[in-house]
This record gives structure tokens, C-alpha cells and sequence, in this order.
């Protein structure tokens, strides 16, 4: 096990921040009930209560995804930076 | 007691039934000869499948335990006797995700560099207590029962649904449940982590074809989702007999306090289950779990289809006693034959892969922390996956003893009831994966509160079919809205544990030894841009 090199970067970076953002934005979508607790507009018949959920689903996909590419860069970014 | 929704028995549907499930009975017993490693002996062979799974295989595996009769059985249900209130259940699957993202790489980076298996491992190695470790133990094994106590509600129902079963002798009733019970008990002793992966992948197959065909084909004959809907708005508008609606399409303001922490602490719970973890552990990188995150909402949406197919049980005029019946019945109504003997297949294994996969998580736990740390601590490699696959077997004799004892019309308690207990290990296993600030000590006692709490509370809730564990919701004391007790009961826990760390801390209370360094939380996915070899799987194992 080689000694691990101490960071050098600042812990919060912009890219970090994003990420932080990615993975909370969910949290704030549903557990604010109210904000989609309404039957219209409907979709194909499906009440928004329903459709919407649904719809988060997708978005909080892509937002894991975004923040998992995010975070992927700034593993390699330390790595690179840390010149072993 | 549930009831027979009809009196004949579907022959098609179960001969299709039965073929299905003799077919994975044979894979699962195969499994035991898939990527079999040197030391099958091993727990880790055993009950981690070698830690060696890749994305898909983990994909499959967490998929396998995170979806299960609760998805297909137990939330339809739900939705189906109530509305809107059952659809917490899409959130609590979007809300997972980030947690995963967030906490399980740290876990898997930590116990491959010191061979943790189970979660009560890490505690004990994080806080040097094996009384909280024992803690952590027991209630994983406590709050699996009743988890799989729920996939056997799940077969039971598709059983009832086909006509076997029904009798009112009950040995002649529970039968059919008995040998499945008893076909998955062989193959899970016999093949441990394997079988279900394998198994897995059968079932997803079966779950997506029903599924697409149910979501398609089923609106169309309904006259689609305007119509279903409008017939779903007119069952839970209609009073019943006490002169109230009986559910609503959309949650009224006094619901939305319990739809929201119910949707929270479930997500909370989800990972803090032994089974999750375990399939945590077995994936080959930490990569490979957050990548994973990113692809297992495949799952959630599949969720969301299946809930709304309780409101088109309501169009179709489905009327059954027991909630669970519903969406069997559903199936059985509206599609040919043979194809509802496909649909009831997919349910029954879809119930069996994550049964087993439950069963061997709780045995793990059994093994290691009880059975190594107090019993015999000086058991060989051979005594504990000898041991560890008589208690999976025992485990399932629990749940057996759930289902056969409990009311099971709204079987999603059953989840909600395990989601309740598994909670209060949260402050002990994510405060320990970030902090070794809480003291072990405040740790037990939060635990001991949040526990006794929880249980209370949720022993004190009627229903109109039993007078204890009737629901999982409650007031939350000081804020006044009915609430998720498991949460409630969590930030107790967690009150309580802040405020005695203070208290000890000042004491200068004996802390624990940490056998844990700050670097190895982030082992190996410290630098995930470089292959780095597979880790090693300490636990006994010598390969």
C-alpha cells in the first residue's frame, strides 16, 4: 500500500457543488408534496400526481448520471494532480 | 384469513405455472456450478457469490431484492384499496439512488480492506463494540422476517388466485405455500449467493414481458387511462359504510405529511437491509455501485406502471376481500390462460429470488456476528457456512410464522413494519461511514430508544382487521401530522445519540478501538481512473 498522498485541492469545488446539487435536487421534488398533489394537467388521462412522479424518475436518472460523470472527472483530476 | 377469489382450479395457467418454476429450480441448483471458485467452503463463496459480479450480474442482483412482491403484489394493492397514499412507494425508489451514490462506495471500500461481510462487521470494527455490533445483528435478522414474510404473501396470493389453495382445512390451504417455501429452502441451502443471481436474470425477463404486456394491453381493454381513472375517481368517492370516501386520487392536504416521511424513511431503510448490502458487497469494484445507481431507476419506473395497474383493477370491476388478491386477479381476468400462468410465474419467482437473497443476508449476519463473536470464536471456514445455511433456513421458518399468524391484507406493513427497526441502525452504520465522532455507547442507547419507540408506537396502531400492528403511521409528537413512525422513531434515535456523545464525551467515557483509517474509505475508488486488481476476499477464504 503505497502512502497516500495528502490533497492539495480544496475539498469544495465547483464541480463538487454541482454534484451536491444532483443528488438533492430529488430529495426536494418529492418530498414537497404539495408542489404536485394536483389531477390536471392530465397526460393521456393520467392525473399530473401520477405522471409527474413518473417524469422524476427519468430526471433524477439523468441527474445520478450527470453527477456520477462529474464525479469520475474530479477523481481523475485528483489523480492527475497528484502526479504519482 | 384470505379468501379464494374463485373455486375452480386454473389448470393452463398452472400447469404454465409449475413449468416455470421447475425450470428455475433446476437453474438454481445448477448455480451452485456457476463461476465456482477454489473454496466453496467459504462464507464468502457462499454468501457473497466470491464478490466477484460485475455490473450486470450486481444490476440484477440489487434489482432482485429492491423489486420483488412488494412491487407487484403489495403496492398495487395498496394503491388499489386506497389511491394516491400507495404511490409513496415511486418516490421512496427515486430517493434511493442518491443515498446509494452517496454512502454505499464508502462501505464497500471499507470492508474490502478488512473483509467486512455484514454491516455489524463494520460497526464492530469502526467502534471496537461488539455489544453494538450484536445490536445491529439482531435487528437485521428482526427486521428481514417480516420482509420476507411479505414474498411469501406474494406467492401465497397467486396461489389462492389460481384456485389451489383455498380449502378450508387449513394444512390443505398453506400447502402449496409450504413446498414453495420448501423448493427455495433447498436451492438457497444448496447454492447460496448464486442461485438468486442466476435466477435473476430469468426473472426480470418474465417481470419485463408481463409488464409491458400488462401496461399495453391492459388500457386498451379497459378503454384507456381516462376511463380507468374516471372508475378509480368513483370507487374512492363513493362513502363507505362509516360515511367517508375511501381513498382519493390525488393526496388531500392531511396526507401529505405521511405520503412524504413514509416515501423518505423507506428510502432510508432500503439500504440499511442486510440483503442490500450483501449484494452491495458482492459487486467487483465500487465503481461498479455507482454505476449501478445510474441504472437501477430502469426499476422505479417499472414500479410506477405496476402501481397504476391497482386503479385498472379497479375499472376492471375486480372486487376481492383481501387487497393482495387484487392484482393476481386482475391477471387472471383479462388475460388468456396461459398467458396468466406467465404473468403468476413471474410474481412467484419474482418473490422466491429475493426471499432467498434475504434469507442468506440475515444467515450472514447470524454466522459472523453472533455465532463467531459469542458462541465460537474460533469456528473454521467449513462451521460457519455450515452454520450460516441452517439459520437462512430458520429465518424463512420465521417469516413462514408471519404469514401463517398475521393478517396479511395489507401486506405492505409487513415492508413498512422491518423499514421501522432496520432504521435505527442508520446512526451506527452512515454516522460511522463519515464520523467517529458519535460514541459507541450514545450509539446503543439511540438504538435502544429509537427500537423500543418504533415498536411501541407501531403496536399501538389498530386497523379494522387487528388490534396491533395495524399500520406503520402515527402523530408525530410535537408537530401534530400523521407521519411514518419508522422516521419519527429515527430521530429520537438520533437525538438521543447526539445528546449522550456530548455527555460522554465529556465524561471521557472509554471509547472503542477504530481499526479503521481514514484512507480506507475511499480504497481503491480513492482513485477509480485506474484499474486496480479485484480486491482481496479476506473473510476465510485463502485463494
Amino acid at each position: 500500500m503505497p502512502e497516500s498522498t495528502q490533497e492539495r485541492r480544496p475539498v469544495i469545488t465547483p464541480a463538487r457543488v454541482v454534484i451536491a446539487l444532483c443528488l438533492i435536487a430529488p430529495f426536494v421534488a418529492m418530498l414537497w408534496v404539495g408542489s404536485y398533489a394536483k389531477a390536471d394537467p392530465a397526460l393521456a388521462g393520467i392525473p399530473f400526481f401520477y405522471w409527474y412522479q413518473m417524469l422524476w424518475v427519468v430526471i433524477s436518472t439523468a441527474l445520478t448520471m450527470l453527477a456520477y460523470k462529474l464525479w469520475q472527472h474530479d477523481q481523475q483530476g485528483r489523480k492527475a494532480g497528484e502526479g504519482k | 384469513m384470505t379468501l379464494a377469489a374463485n373455486d375452480g382450479v386454473n389448470g393452463v395457467a398452472l400447469g404454465v405455472f409449475i413449468f416455470f418454476f421447475l425450470a428455475v429450480t433446476v437453474i438454481g441448483f445448477m448455480a451452485a456450478r456457476w463461476r465456482r471458485a477454489e473454496n466453496e467452503q467459504s462464507l464468502d463463496e457462499w454468501g457473497l457469490g466470491g464478490r466477484s459480479f460485475g455490473t450486470w450480474v450486481t444490476w440484477f442482483l440489487l434489482g432482485g431484492d429492491l423489486y420483488t412482491a412488494y412491487t407487484f403484489v403489495a403496492v398495487p394493492a395498496a394503491v388499489y384499496a386506497a389511491g394516491a397514499a400507495g404511490f409513496f412507494a415511486v418516490p421512496y425508489t427515486i430517493l434511493v439512488y442518491p443515498l446509494i451514490f452517496t454512502f454505499l462506495p464508502r462501505l464497500w471500500s471499507v470492508s474490502h480492506k478488512h473483509g467486512y461481510v455484514t454491516t455489524s462487521d463494520f460497526v464492530r470494527g469502526r467502534f471496537g463494540s461488539k455489544g453494538l455490533s450484536l445490536a445491529v445483528a439482531v435487528t437485521g435478522i428482526l427486521a428481514t422476517m417480516p420482509y420476507i414474510a411479505l414474498q411469501l404473501v406474494g406467492i401465497q396470493a397467486v396461489l389462492d388466485v389460481m384456485g389451489i389453495g383455498g380449502s378450508s382445512n387449513w394444512f390443505v390451504k398453506d400447502l402449496p405455500l409450504l413446498i414453495a417455501f420448501a423448493v427455495l429452502a433447498a436451492y438457497t441451502y444448496s447454492s447460496g449467493l448464486r442461485a438468486p443471481a442466476l435466477i435473476a436474470f430469468v426473472k426480470d425477463t418474465l417481470i419485463y414481458i408481463v409488464i409491458l404486456v400488462a401496461i399495453i394491453y391492459i388500457p386498451i381493454k379497459l378503454g384507456g387511462f381516462d376511463d380507468i381513472f374516471a372508475a378509480a375517481r368513483h370507487k374512492f368517492e363513493t362513502p363507505n359504510a362509516a360515511g367517508k370516501p375511501t381513498g382519493a386520487l390525488v393526496p388531500p392536504e392531511a396526507g401529505q405529511w405521511t405520503y412524504a416521511t413514509l416515501a423518505l424513511g423507506s428510502a432510508l431503510a432500503l439500504f440499511m437491509y442486510p440483503h442490500s448490502i450483501t449484494a452491495t458487497l458482492s459487486s467487483r469494484s465500487r465503481n461498479v455501485i455507482r454505476r449501478n445507481t445510474t441504472i437501477l431507476p430502469l426499476y422505479s419506473l417499472m414500479l410506477g406502471l405496476l402501481a397504476l395497474l391497482g386503479f385498472m383493477a379497479i375499472a376492471a370491476g375486480v372486487k376481492v376481500k383481501n387487497g393482495q388478491l387484487a392484482i393476481p386477479q386482475l391477471f387472471e381476468d383479462m388475460f388468456p390462460d396461459w398467458f396468466a400462468g406467465v404473468a403468476f410465474a413471474a410474481i412467484g419467482i419474482g418473490a422466491l429470488v429475493p426471499a432467498a437473497i434475504m434469507s442468506i443476508a440475515a444467515a450472514n449476519l447470524f454466522t459472523r456476528n453472533i455465532y463467531k463473536d459469542f458462541i465460537k470464536p474460533d469456528a473454521t471456514p467449513e462451521q460457519e457456512t455450515k452454520v450460516s445455511k441452517l439459520v437462512s433456513l430458520l429465518v424463512k421458518v420465521g417469516a413462514l410464522v408471519f404469514v401463517l399468524t398475521m393478517d396479511k391484507t395489507v401486506a405492505i406493513n409487513f415492508q413498512l413494519l422491518g423499514g421501522i427497526w432496520i432504521l435505527q441502525t442508520f446512526p451506527s452504520l452512515v454516522g460511522g461511514l463519515f464520523t467517529r465522532w458519535f460514541h459507541r455507547w450514545a450509539l446503543l442507547a439511540g438504538w435502544a430508544v429509537g427500537m423500543a419507540y418504533g415498536t411501541l408506537a407501531a403496536y399501538g396502531v389498530a386497523s379494522p382487521t387487528q388490534k396491533h400492528f395495524g399500520g406503520s403511521s402515527k402523530e408525530i409528537p410535537g408537530i401534530g401530522e400523521i407521519g411514518y413512525i419508522g422516521l419519527t422513531a429515527f430521530l429520537l434515535n438520533v437525538a438521543v445519540t447526539v445528546v449522550l456523545t456530548v455527555v460522554l464525551r465529556a465524561l471521557k467515557a472509554p471509547d472503542g478501538v477504530d481499526e479503521t483509517s481514514p484512507e480506507d474509505y475511499t480504497a481503491d475508488a480513492g482513485d477509480p481512473g485506474v484499474q486496480t486488481e479485484l480486491p482481496p476476499a479476506t473473510a476465510g477464504s485463502t485463494h
